[in-house]
């Protein structure tokens, strides 16, 4: 978890795995990493490492040929040269661009309320003695394990009711805060926030707000960025819901554009939809390329301290 | 997981709560009335107000869908269409329908297929990466680049790749010498295809999971470990593995929830005969028969019935984990 305080991870019981907060810091040598790796280890991890990157190196080697071409065996390796026209065919033609513009709205939108509802409901779960504290968070992490396929039917029902059938909301609205954010940012500032902080705004009688506003926020900014992240590239490549709430002639983001590309809703060639794969994945990659750092450590975070 | 919120990895013991704040007795009280009942209000009041947000959208787009959906399993329902009351007619006709074992059996199979080798070489990779290296930074972000593809565009390209009569994979099993596999249409190298790509997305990202709860493990353990002559593979299966079993645990639980809900990847890998699972629904899961009776037959309960014995799998599940948490505690004398 990215950390700002001066303590050691060890001594808070963050796994020192977690990179911090400020970029370019290096990494703790800690337990276990107690040998240096053999040449076997290096041909291993170079083959993990080639088989994660192939298929998206291929994507972009298809996009990048006619779609006679990606039909033919053998398949391409290199790519060629009909990237651009692909491209302007799958913005223009199939309106993938329209389809980015939508899914960087909802995500968008998802990530920024969800990391406010769950840092002050985090707060509140760390911090704020109330009564029935334990019990709703049991319950919060409780809701993690309900399936999507529970609630889809009543809420088909509702949007169409509600008129917004094929409307952005429609997948914008049951995304507003998520159970996973909340038990994330209550983790953090378990550890991260010093109670003492709060009690000294308290006693110079600052009300909730501006405790939340200069307290929390500045404490808990690192896990806030860590975690806006994680959900936008969940709200970004949401499937199942968007899939049933949008359509791909409507209103669709990207991924339900892709699904109607894949059904072949329209008479268009493997290498355009391959196209809008690209399209879908490009903006994300490099949202990894520059921040994966933190984003490994909001993983491991999330997942080692339940 | 609600068994095992407070169990760490690590196996230290969990934070202490926060101490209790004094209240508003720290401060003396202000002769304006007004300011300290609205003080003393705030106090009271504002973690509620800070949690609302949460349980108001979960009550109205996850309780009360739950719930509903629980009702209209009981119920013949058309799209657009009023229910009519049937009781559990709708759970004993899944018990005699041929497509929803077939439905049930493939969810299990793919599951087991996709997570069992997944969480396997997730184990492997996080001890690689364990080793003090070169280029750690790369390795990492580099297993991770599948958990950036989303669903859709991993199995749209792995369609190509797995392609009968073109695919480069078929070209690569000719090339050593295999018969092309017939991917998309026999039962069995379907399964292993959606699964293939599930694994795909998967892997890294519980690698880096397991690494990180491989570098909070105590050195001295592995210290001690190499006094008493224990090889390093030795030092995995004894040291490792049970520091981080509350780990493999939790990616035990994810994967399975994951794979009971898997429709986008057998979907999309179909094309057009994706909705139902194949030309003969030999990879049609659950969810995809779901949303088969729901949007293609318009059986809403029937769907909602589909729905709700898909949570009481996991239910089942969580029931098992709990138990064997608890039985693992009670050995360890914790």
């Amino acid at each position: 978890m990215a950390h700002t305080l001066d303590r050691s991870p060890a001594e808070s019981g963050i796994p020192a795995a977690a990179p911090a907060a400020r970029p370019g810091r290096r990494f703790r040598q800690t337990a276990g990493r107690q040998h240096h790796a053999g040449p076997l280890t290096y041909v291993l991890l170079v083959v993990a490492a080639f088989v994660s990157l192939f298929p998206l190196y291929w994507n972009l080697v298809a996009a990048s040929h006619s779609g006679e071409r990606v039909v033919e065996a053998p398949a391409p390796l290199l790519p060629g040269n009909r990237l651009l026209d692909n491209l302007s065919f799958a913005w223009n033609q199939v309106d993938m661009g329209e389809a980015l513009i939508n899914t960087t709205i909802v995500a968008s939108l998802v990530a920024l309320s969800t990391v406010l509802f769950s840092t002050l409901a985090g707060f509140a779960f760390a911090k704020l003695p109330f009564r029935g504290r334990g019990m709703l968070l049991s319950l919060v992490v409780a809701t993690m394990t309900i399936p999507p396929q529970l609630s889809v039917i009543p809420l088909y029902q509702i949007i169409t009711d509600l008129g917004w059938f094929d409307q952005l909301q429609s997948v914008v609205l049951p995304s507003l805060v998520a159970a996973f954010g909340v038990f994330f940012m209550r983790q953090f500032l378990v550890e991260a926030l010093p109670m003492e902080l709060v009690e000294a705004a308290r006693m110079d009688g600052a009300h909730s707000l501006r405790i939340i506003w200069h307290v929390v926020f500045p404490v808990a900014r690192p896990a806030m960025a860590v975690l806006g992240m994680l959900v936008f590239v969940q709200a970004w490549n949401d499937f199942f819901w968007p899939f049933i709430a949008l359509t791909p002639d409507g209103n669709p983001t990207l991924q339900v554009a892709l699904a109607g590309l894949g059904a072949g809703n329209h008479t268009v060639d493997h290498a355009v939809v391959l196209t809008g794969a690209l399209i879908s994945t490009v903006p994300l990659l490099l949202v990894f390329a520059f921040l994966g750092k933190h984003i490994v450590g909001g993983i491991t975070a999330g997942a080692v301290k339940s | 997981m609600a068994t095992s919120v407070r169990a760490r990895p690590d196996g230290s013991p969990p934070p202490a709560a926060p101490p209790s704040s004094p209240g508003p007795r720290g401060r003396r009280r202000s002769p304006g009335g007004w300011r300290s009942t609205l003080y003393r209000w705030d106090l009271k009041a504002i973690p509620y107000v800070f949690i609302a947000p949460f349980f108001l959208t979960f009550a109205a787009f996850g309780l009360f869908p739950l719930i509903y959906t629980g009702w209209l399993s009981l119920n013949r329902v058309e799209l657009g269409g009023d229910p009519t009351w049937k009781g559990l007619e709708n759970y004993t006709d899944l018990a005699t329908s041929e497509f929803f074992w077939n439905a049930l059996f493939n969810t299990f199979t793919i599951g087991v297929i996709a997570t069992v080798p997944q969480l396997l070489m997730a184990l492997g990779l996080a001890h690689l990466l364990n080793y003090k290296l070169r280029g750690r930074g790369f390795f990492r972000v580099a297993i991770l680049a599948p958990y950036a593809t989303s669903i859709a565009a991993a199995t749209l390209v792995f369609a190509q790749l797995f392609n009968t009569d073109y695919g480069m994979i078929n070209g690569v099993l000719g090339w050593v010498g295999f018969d092309p596999v017939n991917w998309e249409s026999s039962k069995w190298p379907a399964q292993i295809a959606i699964s293939v790509i599930v694994t795909w997305r998967w892997t890294g990202y519980n690698a880096l999971i397991y690494l990180a709860a491989m570098q909070a493990v105590p050195q001295d353990l592995y210290e001690a470990a190499s006094l008493d002559g224990a090889s390093r593979w030795r030092q995995f299966i004894s040291v490792t593995i049970p520091s981080i079993k509350p780990t493999i645990f939790f990616t035990i639980i994810v994967s399975t929830i994951g794979a009971t809900q898997l429709f986008g990847e057998p979907m999309l890998f179909g094309g057009s005969v994706g909705i139902s699972g194949g030309s003969g629904n030999q990879f049609q899961t659950l969810s995809l028969l779901m949303y088969e009776k729901g949007w293609v037959t318009g059986a809403l309960g029937q769907a909602s019935a589909i729905a709700w014995v898909m949570l009481l799998l996991l239910l089942l599940v969580g029931g098992v984990q709990a138990l064997v948490s608890r039985h693992n505690r009670k050995k360890l004398g914790g």
